[in-house]
């Protein structure tokens, strides 16, 4: 497992309440963390203070998985 | 109700309160106008706004309400209902931009198109962490109508605004404090306490030394104003809007602002 996920895991294990061993490479964020529109807009601003990063919304497209966002952080750091 | 205020001696404070993130349409637009001709402007040294709903500051103009005024009626016909509105709406934010007084806005969570114009009015905007602020406009056809280009512009560089605009991307609480567009962070939940400290400042102060100070500091950008409003009208009267806002209310896609 990357640093990145990992870290991504953790935080959101640690936000939402859901224990992290349940959290895939492969599982639906959203889905899987049960968030709304809103909660994925914090979740973008927490993902970019926890990494120090800035990620534009439009690398985000199509981004569903825990592995995939990883990638996208990992592109921006 | 949207919109209900307190007042505490000289400090007067407005809460946003429209489930499910304070869109501004008629309702909306009402209410910012009674709370206006209610407000006692010379015994007030400061005004809070804050939300208090989950979700954050302002989603932004009410889209849906918007999609379904021009689906009610046939293409260019709706033009006279659009200009009234942003005319309305030119002068609540205009007037909130120039009170005598201090404005504080206090943002959290999400702070985007017409929201985010609202907050540019203040003069001191309190961000907590969770704030992300958007200008999504481009991606419906259309530019920022409420007057948030010259505001965007008074504040931050032109290089932060085009990024801005252009690319319709968001920006976190950090990014704007360091692009200049917010002066203070807090921690979630903290942010009303922070305004009301800000207000407090603002009662000890000379009134007319600090009137004269906020006008000589922040000018109305009168000029460009006009200007963004004559754009907007005419982006607006163009199908590409009918056709993206169709997209979206439609949209059951959890960030349907992404473009």
């Amino acid at each position: 497992m990357s640093n990145s996920l990992e870290r991504l895991i953790q935080l959101s294990s640690r936000r939402y309440g859901v224990e992290a061993t349940t959290l895939k490479s492969e599982d639906d964020v959203f889905e899987k963390l049960g968030i709304d529109s809103f909660q994925a807009v914090e979740l973008m601003s927490e993902l970019e203070m926890e990494f120090d990063i800035e990620i534009p919304d439009y690398e985000l497209q199509g981004v569903r998985t825990f592995g995939q966002l990883a990638a996208a952080i990992d592109k921006r750091r | 109700m949207p919109l209900s205020w307190t007042r505490n001696g000289e400090v007067v404070e407005l809460a946003l309160g429209r489930e499910p993130c304070n869109e501004i349409g008629l309702e909306m637009l009402g209410e910012l106008e009674r709370f206006l001709g209610e407000l006692d402007v010379e015994n007030t040294a400061a005004l809070v706004i804050h939300s208090t709903v989950r979700g954050g500051f302002s989603a932004g103009a009410n889209l849906r309400e918007l999609y379904e005024g021009l689906v009610s009626r046939p293409v260019g016909e709706q033009a006279p209902e659009i200009a009234d509105f942003i005319d309305r709406i030119h002068v609540v934010m205009d007037t909130l931009d120039m009170l005598p007084m201090t404005t504080i806005g206090v943002v959290h969570g999400v702070c985007f198109g017409g929201g985010f114009e609202l907050a540019l009015t203040c003069d001191v905007l309190v961000a907590e962490r969770s704030a992300r602020f958007c200008f999504p406009e481009l991606r419906l056809g259309i530019l920022p109508g409420f007057g948030g280009i010259p505001r965007l512009r008074r504040d931050v560089s032109n290089a932060v605004v085009r990024d801005l605009l252009l690319t319709g991307r968001s920006i976190n609480a950090k990014k704007a404090i360091a692009c200049g567009l917010v002066s203070q962070m807090v921690a979630p939940g903290e942010g009303l306490t922070a305004a009301r400290a800000v207000a407090t400042q603002a009662t000890k102060f000379d009134r007319d030394a600090l009137a004269t100070t906020k006008r000589f500091m922040k000018p109305l950008p009168r000029a460009d104003l006009d200007l963004e409003k004559q754009h907007f009208l005419r982006l607006a009267a163009k199908p590409a809007l009918r056709e993206a806002l169709h997209k979206f209310v439609n949209s059951d896609d959890l960030r349907p602002y992404l473009p």
